[in-house]
């Protein structure tokens, strides 16, 4: 129960937190704009997690599907002066029926062989934009992606009103994957993780369990792109890069694969540990790599997992001997 | 009509014969056993059975029904549960954690309930809750059902994998070498755990090395040696078997051995 609350009390200090950050730097953009990029990523990352860390697939195409979701918005808004909101929701839309078609074929294969099939599928997407002048702008990109529309009195003009716009998305992103991963549904996700041929065993059908947290995972991705593209208001190919999908991977890892904070901490970390190094850009890698070997080594559940692991064996050592085995009265299943 | 009848189930991996032109009956509720040396095909024999294989030749029934072509997990609707000859459980989770999912092919909740938190949804996660804890009960296991799976005993971990499998409602459940690598002690546990879950009207179908574990609790015995049946009895019957003796342990008689 403690527990619960002290949980409780950091989620609403964060929250908090992230509400009154603009008022601290109201008149810094490039901090605001830095901060609602990560929270932008941070969405992408949000999804891949749910694919890789719980369902245990390791998707390597979500920059591809983040970038269908950039240029559907992009070309939807500038091409056909779309309204913004049925575009958003068009990109999301079209990322996830994307995402359903690749994943029929994507998921007949396995493990590595999944990782390395949506490798290809993210980079076909890539060459795709990048060829495809006609429809994409090509290597030009696309240009003048205008901001959201207003909805009644709230216009999103300013970096601050962006930066709620997007910190909205992520919260309800958030809340939506912690739904999602505490319910019988996630718990289904988990056991096609922990074993495949058990989770059949047990009669889940793990094909379109796979499936359908494949096409959630990538509907995150689309509309992550899709806020992207509207606010830096200029998308070129390299959102569809695989250097893109690496750095939500290393987030990923970083952070805590499989944990419901560590695509959070993860890409935020980095999003600001890149600020700093920014002077050093050629050899900003030169960290990043070395942290993130130590990482898989030392922490393979990332900082997030590394945490509870350590809080974990502090609270055994706590107990005596004989009860080893400590039995408190269930807490979360029990709630009615 | 037989509960489970496999007929002249044939399964080929290559050039090797796992499984030769079977034919076998389970009675329900009944304890049926497989013995045979190692290799002689028993494993593949339960992955034919519950559909991991699909047979080179041959044929599966449940109740009257074939089933030979069905997926894995709708057998396990049907209430065909197994364990493994290595346990897969989710070591990082709880006890409870791990046998809360094998009631979730009884329920329906799907990713709407999920996201909003449905009644339906709040109502079958407390029944799965339920169900695993009454589960753990059944095999002894529900004062730990809080701990982390990496910290118990081998032999925990075999009834846990029983409690998972007792969690989905079964029929009839397949276990896979439960008692190796444990000793002799808990041995005798697992065999009153296996004679408590036929009582509760559930056949059980066990593969297992140790004969007097075997002979004292069995129905039935089925003999495989490299792939093919070559005895069938009470365990009295398959004691004083010279085919069986002379192959399976070369000349000892089995009471004997082990
Ligand atoms: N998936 C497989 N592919 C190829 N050969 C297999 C496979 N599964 C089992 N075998 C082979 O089939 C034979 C029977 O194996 P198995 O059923 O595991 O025996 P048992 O359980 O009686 O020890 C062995 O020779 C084994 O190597
Ligand atoms: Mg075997």
């Amino acid at each position: 129960m403690g527990k619960i609350l002290n949980q409780r009390t950091v989620i609403a200090v964060l929250v908090i937190f992230a509400l009154v950050f603009p008022l601290i730097y109201a008149d810094n953009r490039y901090v605001l704009h830095v901060m609602t990029i990560g929270f932008i990523f941070a969405i992408s990352v949000y999804g891949m997690n749910l694919i890789a860390g719980f369902t245990g697939q390791l998707s390597l195409a979500h920059a591809g599907f983040f970038a269908i979701g950039a240029y559907t918005l992009g070309i939807l808004t500038t091409r056909n002066e779309m309204n913004f909101w049925l575009a958003l929701l068009l990109a999301v839309l079209l990322t996830s029926a994307a995402g359903l078609v690749l994943g029929l074929i994507a998921l007949r294969t396995k493990e590595h062989f999944f990782a390395i099939y949506t490798l290809i599928v993210g980079y076909l997407i890539y060459l795709l934009i990048d060829k495809w002048d006609g429809l994409t702008g090509g290597v030009r990109g696309l240009i003048g992606i205008p901001i959201p529309d207003p909805i009644g009195p709230l216009t999103f003009e300013s970096a601050t009103s962006m930066y709620y716009l997007v910190l909205a998305f992520l919260l309800l992103s958030i809340f939506i994957s912690v739904r999602i991963v505490r319910s019988l549904t996630g718990r289904t996700y988990i056991a096609i993780r922990n074993s495949e041929e058990l989770a059949q065993t047990l009669g889940i059908n793990t094909r379109i369990n796979k499936l359908v947290s494949f096409v959630i995972s990538v509907a995150y991705a689309g509309l992550a792109g899709a806020l992207y593209a509207s606010l830096t208001r200029f998308i070129g190919p390299d959102v569809a890069s695989t250097n893109m999908v690496f750095n939500f991977l290393m987030y990923l890892i970083v952070g805590g694969i499989g944990t419901l904070s560590g695509p959070l901490v993860g890409t935020m970390l980095f999003i600001w540990l890149e600020q700093f190094l920014r002077s050093y850009q050629e050899y900003h890698l030169l960290i990043f790599g070395p942290i993130l070997v130590l990482m898989v080594i030392f922490f393979p559940t990332g900082i997030v997992g590394g945490f509870y692991k350590i809080k974990a064996k502090l609270q055994h050592k706590k107990l005596p001997k004989e009860s080893k085995y400590f039995n408190p009265v269930p807490e979360k299943s029990t709630e009615k | 009509m037989a509960f489970i009848e496999v007929k002249g189930i044939t399964k080929k991996f290559g050039g090797l014969t796992a499984v030769d032109n079977v034919d076998f009956e389970i009675e329900q509720g009944k304890i049926t056993a497989i013995i045979g040396p190692n290799g002689a095909g028993k494993s593949t024999f339960f992955n034919l059975i519950n559909g991991f294989h699909k047979p080179t030749s041959g044929r599966v029934f449940f109740e009257g029904r074939d089933i030979t072509k069905l997926p894995v997990h709708l057998g396990a609707r049907l209430g065909i549960a197994r364990t493994f000859q290595t346990t897969h459980l989710f070591e990082q989770s709880t006890v409870i954690d791990n046998v809360i999912v094998g009631h979730r092919l009884r329920t329906k909740s799907k990713l709407f309930d999920a996201v909003f938190r449905t009644k339906r949804e709040k109502q079958e996660e407390h029944n799965a809750y339920q169900k695993a804890m009454e589960s753990l009960e059944f095999v002894g296991m529900e004062k730990i059902a809080q701990v982390p799976v990496s910290t118990i005993t081998q032999e925990e971990k075999k009834r846990l994998a029983i409690a998972l499998a007792l969690a989905t409602d079964p029929k009839v459940m397949f276990l896979d070498e439960p008692a190796a690598g444990i000793n002799p002690d808990e041995t005798e546990g697992l065999a009153q755990l296996m004679k408590k879950l036929a009582a509760s009207g559930i056949t059980i179908c066990t593969i297992e090395h140790k004969m007097q574990m075997i002979m004292g609790m069995a129905d039935k015995i089925m003999v495989l040696n490299q792939g093919a049946k070559i005895a069938e009895g009470t365990p009295n019957e398959i004691k004083n078997n010279p085919v069986v003796i002379e192959a399976y342990l070369g000349g000892e008689p089995i009471a004997e051995a082990n």
